[in-house]
């Protein structure tokens, strides 16, 4: 059966079709103001690009903060049930992710079957999340693409201590002013995204093997950041951002 | 899930409307007290009230009044007004808004009436203290403080005697203020009518035992205002008896408080009083009834220490040993109590950013529940007044996860199968 997965990120919407367990091909485009018209676009796009029909679907499951604005979906599921599916596709010995997406981190707990044990999210805050990591580009003045080989650069990290996004930032600004090299300013912030996601994952209790989703995954640096912290090693899929809407398209099967 | 308006009539408890009009005709009473040569007392949601109903003095709850700012939606209005005057944000949401309140008259009853004197109890926590400061010198009227000890596991002889002569001090500023002696006949009988309006809520709350339950979690919310305002006075004991035979007639009919009970849940601190029907309406699309709450039954939960031939002695450690005023360990024994009692299968805990003493040991909580009985558990961050700090589709999405964990569990009704 072959299913397709709409996940609606609040910075990236992401589309997937999968077949008996092999992923035919994914989607991403940057979702704007319009969640509604960004579902409609991803999976329109993803078909043509396959050169595949509507009519060759058979289910579609959309996730994500904007999953109830994609109205041909035949069901809703969370993205902790989407990347928990899909982590298991990729990896079926998986047994915690941690998701980090533009405005949400989390961590989800799995059991031997890959299904959710228990998960936890980010409180009302934006501090360690990919939308931290745009605000820091910005003051940095550099791609957020290059963060992450930048900060491997980095002998001495720098101390970025604030929680609050907004207070980062001028801390940033100031560590600038103060002639810091960027590339330890840059490996700051990830430590400081690292040490905010761990506390939190720490709650779920991390057990190996360890999968990293969401947007941010493609940040080697919070990788690396993450993995030190943690003192475990974490696996980074060529998926990672589009896991959520795999792994709805593998729910969408289930239907 | 769409129901017909004849169902839903069915559905709706009808007490509800004898409850208004009480609290209705209460409020008028407290309001209309200095025509009627009466006084007014203030006093916290946990403080020995009592003495004060044995006197004839109006006990008035400004958290109560939290409550319907909360419930009204006039919470933020309130809390930014504070925090104008100079309050922390951080500060208790029913704090800042019953500051701010009494300096305006505003909310949704116009303020509350002046009082002549402030009763504070800190059992329920420590800010009630400075609030209670605050207050009594606005109003510039006298502040009686009823100090519980912390009872981390056990009520021990000293805190006997300490709280046993506080009652004493107690009743010597009611006499002082009001110019006359207590009448202790009066007082043993107003002590008969509290114990007997618990014993009541409490069995009002235990008819959630029954499956499909026919009240939820947000139907007690409603309920509670009689136990807490008007505890000790006959009125009480008539409305919960009228309350209890509505839902034994409910049990026997079997109509449940949600159209479809598949999952039962406990509830954990305050509600979240503006988003109360949002609350129950995500619930209830799930099949999920939240069938009974830590907060509710913290009215009832000290009951066994009361003895109500000696009720002046024995409240003193009933009102020590109350739900917000024991240990951790021993709130987690509660919460398993519950959980096995009503046999619920998630366990949800409102995270209350005003209520910390509520709010402090719930992790440890939720760990040990986890541990001991394996139940899914949810954390919503949330504040019972301050709208400012609820986001609706964080909340959402977590609630959705939760309840798809606990739907692939499938079982509904987690003790069925095992009783066979």
């Amino acid at each position: 059966m072959r299913t397709a997965g709409i996940d609606i990120g609040s910075i990236t919407a992401k589309a997937a079709i999968v077949e008996d367990g092999g992923i035919l091909g994914t989607k991403i485009i940057f979702t704007g103001y319009n969640a509604e018209a960004a579902g409609v676009k991803v999976y329109e796009d993803l078909l043509s690009e396959s050169g595949m029909d509507t009519s060759s679907i058979a289910k579609i499951v959309s996730t994500g903060y904007g999953r109830n604005s994609v109205k041909f979906a035949d069901k809703t599921f969370t993205e902790i049930m989407a990347h928990a599916a899909g982590a298991y596709l990729l990896n079926p010995k998986i047994r915690t992710i941690i998701d980090i997406g533009g405005q949400d981190s989390k961590a989800i707990a799995l059991d031997e079957k890959g299904k959710v044990r228990n998960f936890v999210m980010n409180d009302k805050c934006a501090a360690g999340t990919g939308r931290f990591l745009e605000v820091m580009a910005r003051a940095l003045e550099v791609n957020l693409d290059e963060f992450g080989a930048m900060s491997l650069q980095s002998k001495l990290p720098s101390k970025i201590s604030s929680l609050c996004t907004v207070f980062a930032e001028s801390e940033v600004i100031s560590l600038i002013a103060r002639g810091e090299k960027r590339p330890d300013i840059i490996a700051g912030i990830h430590e400081s995204i690292a040490a905010r996601v761990s506390s939190m994952i720490a709650r779920v209790g991390v057990a190996e093997p360890v999968m990293i989703t969401g947007g941010v995954a493609r940040n080697a640096g919070v990788v690396d950041a993450l993995e030190r912290k943690l003192g475990v090693k974490i696996a980074v899929s060529s998926y990672a951002q589009v896991n959520g809407a795999i792994g709805a398209a593998v729910l969408a099967s289930t239907l | 899930m769409s129901e017909t308006n004849l169902e839903k009539d069915k559905r709706k408890i009808k007490s509800e409307k004898k409850m208004r009009d009480i609290m209705t005709a209460y409020y008028i009473d407290a309001k209309t007290a200095r025509q009627n040569n009466k006084k007014v007392a203030w006093i916290t949601s946990g403080g020995p009230v009592e003495p004060l109903i044995a006197m004839d003095i109006i006990p008035v709850y400004p958290e109560n009044h939290g409550a319907m700012i909360g419930a009204s939606k006039m919470g933020v209005d309130l809390c930014e007004k504070a925090e104008t005057m100079g309050y922390s944000n951080d500060l208790c949401s029913y704090a800042r808004s019953d500051i701010s309140c009494a300096t305006v008259n505003g909310g949704p009853i116009g303020g509350l009436p002046e009082p002549d004197m402030l009763v504070c109890c800190n059992n329920i926590c420590g800010t009630v203290l400075k609030w209670y400061e605050v207050q009594a010198r606005y109003f510039n009227v006298p502040l009686f403080i009823f100090d519980t000890p912390f009872c981390h596991t056990e009520y021990t002889k000293e805190a006997k005697r300490y709280v046993e002569r506080q009652i004493n001090e107690y009743i010597l500023f009611l006499e002082n203020i009001c110019g006359r002696k207590m009448d202790q006949d009066h007082m043993k009988e107003v002590g008969k009518t509290s114990f007997e309006g618990q014993k009541l809520w409490q069995e009002v709350l235990d008819t959630a035992i029954n499956k499909p339950s026919p009240l939820t979690a947000f139907d007690a919310f409603f309920h509670l205002a009689l136990i807490v305002t008007l505890r000790g006075t006959q009125q009480t004991i008539d409305y919960y008896r009228g309350l209890l035979g509505e839902m034994k007639e409910r049990v026997q009919a079997g109509i449940g408080a949600i159209p479809q009970e598949k999952y039962r849940l406990l509830w954990d601190n305050l509600p979240i009083w503006y988003r109360m029907k949002w609350l129950s309406q995500k619930f209830a699309e799930h099949n999920a009834c939240l069938v009974a709450d830590t907060y509710t039954s913290a009215w009832c939960g000290s009951m066994k220490y009361i003895d109500d031939s000696k009720f002046l002695d024995s409240m003193a450690e009933a009102y020590s040993r109350i739900y917000l005023n024991i240990g951790v360990d021993e709130m987690a024994k509660m919460v398993i109590e519950m959980i096995d009692k009503y046999d619920v299968d998630g366990f949800v805990l409102h995270s209350n950013r005003s209520c910390k003493p509520y709010s402090f040991g719930q992790l440890d909580i939720q760990r040990i529940v986890e541990k001991e009985r394996g139940i899914p558990c949810l954390m919503i961050e949330a504040d019972m007044v301050d709208e400012r700090s609820f986001s609706e589709s964080q909340i959402s999405t977590r609630i959705d996860a939760f309840m798809e964990i606990i739907k692939e569990r499938k079982t509904p009704y987690r003790g069925r199968e095992a009783k066979g």
